[in-house]
C-alpha cells in the first residue's frame, strides 16, 4: 500500500502491526513521543545529560486511561466529513513507556463501547482527506 | 522585609460578547480601579498589561496600548503573555517592581475581544507545532476536559449529575454578580437538556469565550499606609511555576504526556497552589474562599483537590453537601466562575483577584462569604502556563 502519512516519522506504515515511533535516551532510558528531533539533541529529563537517542517503536498496546468524543466539527486543519460525523477519542497509557498518548478511535466504535482500563491497540486508518494516521481500537 | 504588596483598587468591565475594541474594556476597568483605589492616574508609575493575541499589534503591546489610551504620563510599561495566566504574570511583574523598590504604585490590566466558536490554531502546514498537530488529527479543546471528567467518573464515581451541580451552584452565585455575562439560575435539567459537546461534558458544562476587562491597582505597603489604606488586602503569594518533568496529565495542546518510566510523574495543577502556600507560609486549612478556573464543571472538582481543600476524590461529596456554596464551609467560585463569565483570556486571572479583593473587603453583596480572611486562586492555560495567587487581610 502506498499510504501517505498525515505526519512524517510519527508512526510506521505497517498495516498489520503499526507502531508509534519514539526516542529513547541512551543515558537515562526515558522515552519521548513524538521523537526528539533537531541538530543538537538532548534529554529533557532535567537530571540527565544524555545527548544520544535510539529510535524506538513504542508499545502498540496499552490500557484506556480515559475517553471522550468530538460531537462538534473541529476547526481546520482537521478535515471534516460533510456533514460532520462524531468520532470517539482515546487516551491510552502505554505499559512499558508509562506514557499516555491521545488519538482518535477507529470508525464504528462509539463511547458506549469503551470503558476506562480496557485493553487498546494501535491501528492505522485514513483521515477524511485520505492521509493515514494512527488510531486506537479496543484490543 | 515584607514580601507583601497591597491591593488598593479593583475594577472590571462587565463580561459579555460586546464586539467592541478590547482597549475600551481595559480602560474602563482601569478607571474603575483607580477610583476605587483613590489613586490618580498621574501617580501610577508602572503599567503592566496582559497581552491578547487576537487583536493585532495593539494587543501584543497591551501595557503601552492601555497607557496611551489612558493618556501618556510617562509611566514605565510591561506586557506579559502567558495564555490564561497572562494576568497573573502581569501582576507578578508589577509586584517584583514594587518589592525591588523600583516603583510604589502600579496598574495591572488585561482585556480581550474574542471571536465566536472554537479557538483555532494559527493557519498553514505546521507539523512542528503541537497545537496544529492535535487539531489535524481531531483533538479539540473540550477533548482534554472531557478526558479528565471521564477519568473522575471512573476513579471516584463522580456522575454527570455532579458536574451539572457545579453549574447550578455557580449560576446561582453569578446571578448576583453585576460583572457576570450569564446571569440566569440554571437547573440540573437545563444542563442535562443541553447538547453533548465531548462526552461526558455538555454545552453547559463547558465555558464560553467572552469579551471583558479587569484591572488592579497595587502598591507597596508603605504607600498604602501613606494614603490611609494600611488595612488594604495583601497579595501574599503569586505562583506561576511551570510543569515539572515528568508530567502526569496530558495537557493541551500536547498529544502525549512525558514518560514516567524513569522519573516519577508530577501533577502540574497540584504544584501551582503548593508553591503559593509555601510562599505565603499558610496552608489550605487557612483558606476561606477560592476562585478556580472552571473551564469545565468537572475541572472545578479537580481544582478543589489540587488546592488540598479536600482529599483526592472527595470534591463531589463537598459539593453535594453544599459546602462549596456561599454560606458553606469553603465557598468555591462565589463570583460565578467561568461558568457565568466565559473566558476573556488576559483578563480572567485578574478577575479572580478582583473577586477575592471584594470578598476580603466584605463588599461582595449577596454573594459575600462571611468573615473571608484568606482567598486563593487557581488557573491554568496552554503551553505550561498557570497561576495561583493568595490574597489575605
Amino acid at each position: 500500500m502506498s499510504a501517505t502519512p498525515v505526519l512524517e516519522g510519527w508512526f510506521t506504515l505497517d498495516g498489520e502491526q503499526p507502531h508509534l515511533l519514539g526516542s529513547q535516551c541512551q543515558s537515562c532510558g526515558t522515552y519521548y513521543f513524538p521523537q526528539i528531533r533537531g541538530e543538537a539533541k538532548f534529554c529533557r529529563n532535567p537530571d540527565c545529560e544524555g545527548e544520544s537517542f535510539d529510535e524506538v517503536k513504542l508499545s502498540r498496546t496499552g490500557k484506556l486511561w480515559s475517553y471522550t468524543n468530538a460531537m462538534y466539527q473541529p476547526p481546520e486543519p482537521f478535515v471534516a466529513k460533510d456533514p460532520h460525523e462524531p468520532y470517539a477519542i482515546a487516551a491510552v497509557e502505554l505499559d512499558a513507556e508509562k506514557m499516555i498518548v491521545l488519538g482518535s478511535v477507529v470508525d464504528g466504535i462509539s463511547v458506549e463501547q469503551l470503558e476506562v482500563g480496557m485493553a487498546m491497540e494501535l491501528v492505522l486508518e485514513a483521515l477524511n482527506d485520505g492521509k493515514v494516521t494512527w488510531k486506537w481500537k479496543p484490543a | 522585609m515584607s514580601n507583601e504588596v497591597a491591593v488598593l483598587g479593583a475594577g472590571m468591565h462587565p463580561w459579555g460578547k460586546w464586539g467592541r475594541n478590547f482597549v475600551e474594556y481595559g480602560v474602563h476597568a482601569a478607571r474603575v480601579a483607580l477610583k476605587d483605589a483613590g489613586v490618580k492616574w498621574r501617580d501610577v508609575q508602572f503599567v503592566s498589561g496582559g497581552a491578547t493575541i487576537r487583536n493585532g499589534y495593539p494587543g501584543f503591546v497591551a501595557g503601552a496600548t492601555f497607557a496611551q489610551a489612558l493618556g501618556w504620563q510617562g509611566a514605565e510599561v510591561n506586557t506579559s503573555y502567558a495564555a490564561c495566566a497572562s494576568g497573573s504574570q502581569a501582576l507578578a511583574a508589577a509586584r517584583a517592581k514594587i518589592l525591588a523598590g523600583h516603583c510604589d504604585v502600579a496598574l495591572v490590566i488585561g482585556a480581550d475581544t474574542t471571536p465566536k466558536g472554537f479557538l483555532k490554531p494559527q493557519p498553514g502546514e505546521r507539523p512542528d507545532d503541537p497545537d496544529w498537530v492535535r487539531f489535524r488529527v481531531g483533538i479539540t479543546n473540550p477533548t482534554y476536559f472531557a478526558l479528565y471528567a471521564r477519568r473522575r467518573m471512573a476513579l471516584y464515581g463522580d456522575t454527570q449529575e455532579d458536574f451539572a451541580l457545579v453549574k447550578v451552584k455557580n449560576s446561582a452565585h453569578g446571578f448576583e454578580n453585576p460583572n457576570a455575562r450569564y446571569r440566569k439560575k440554571f437547573s440540573a435539567q437545563d444542563v442535562a437538556d443541553s447538547a453533548m459537546v465531548a462526552d461526558p461534558l455538555r454545552l453547559m458544562d463547558v465555558c464560553a469565550t467572552s469579551d471583558g476587562g479587569a484591572a488592579l491597582i497595587i502598591s507597596s505597603v508603605e504607600y498604602a499606609k501613606k494614603i490611609g489604606k494600611g488595612d488594604a488586602p495583601r497579595i501574599a503569594a503569586i505562583s506561576t511555576v511551570t510543569p515539572t518533568y515528568a508530567s502526569e496529565t496530558v495537557e493541551m495542546p500536547d498529544i502525549a504526556t512525558d514518560s514516567s518510566a524513569v522519573v516519577a510523574a508530577q501533577s502540574f495543577r497540584a504544584n501551582l497552589p503548593k508553591k503559593a502556600y509555601e510562599e505565603a507560609g499558610i496552608g489550605p486549612e487557612d483558606v476561606s474562599v477560592a476562585e478556580v478556573y472552571d473551564l469545565s464543571t468537572a475541572l472545578e472538582l479537580d481544582w478543589m483537590e489540587d488546592l488540598q481543600l479536600c482529599e483526592r476524590g472527595e470534591a463531589a461529596k463537598l459539593l453535594r453537601a453544599g459546602e462549596t456554596t456561599v454560606g458553606g464551609r469553603i465557598p468555591v467560585n462565589p463570583s460565578g466562575g467561568l461558568a457565568c463569565f466565559g473566558e476573556a483570556v488576559p483578563a480572567q486571572a485578574l478577575a479572580q483577584v478582583c473577586e477575592l479583593t471584594w470578598q476580603l473587603r466584605g463588599q461582595a453583596g449577596a454573594r459575600q462569604v462571611q468573615g473571608a480572611k484568606v482567598g486563593i486562586t487557581a488557573n491554568q492555560g496552554l503551553f505550561g502556563h498557570g497561576s495561583s495567587v493568595i490574597i489575605k487581610k
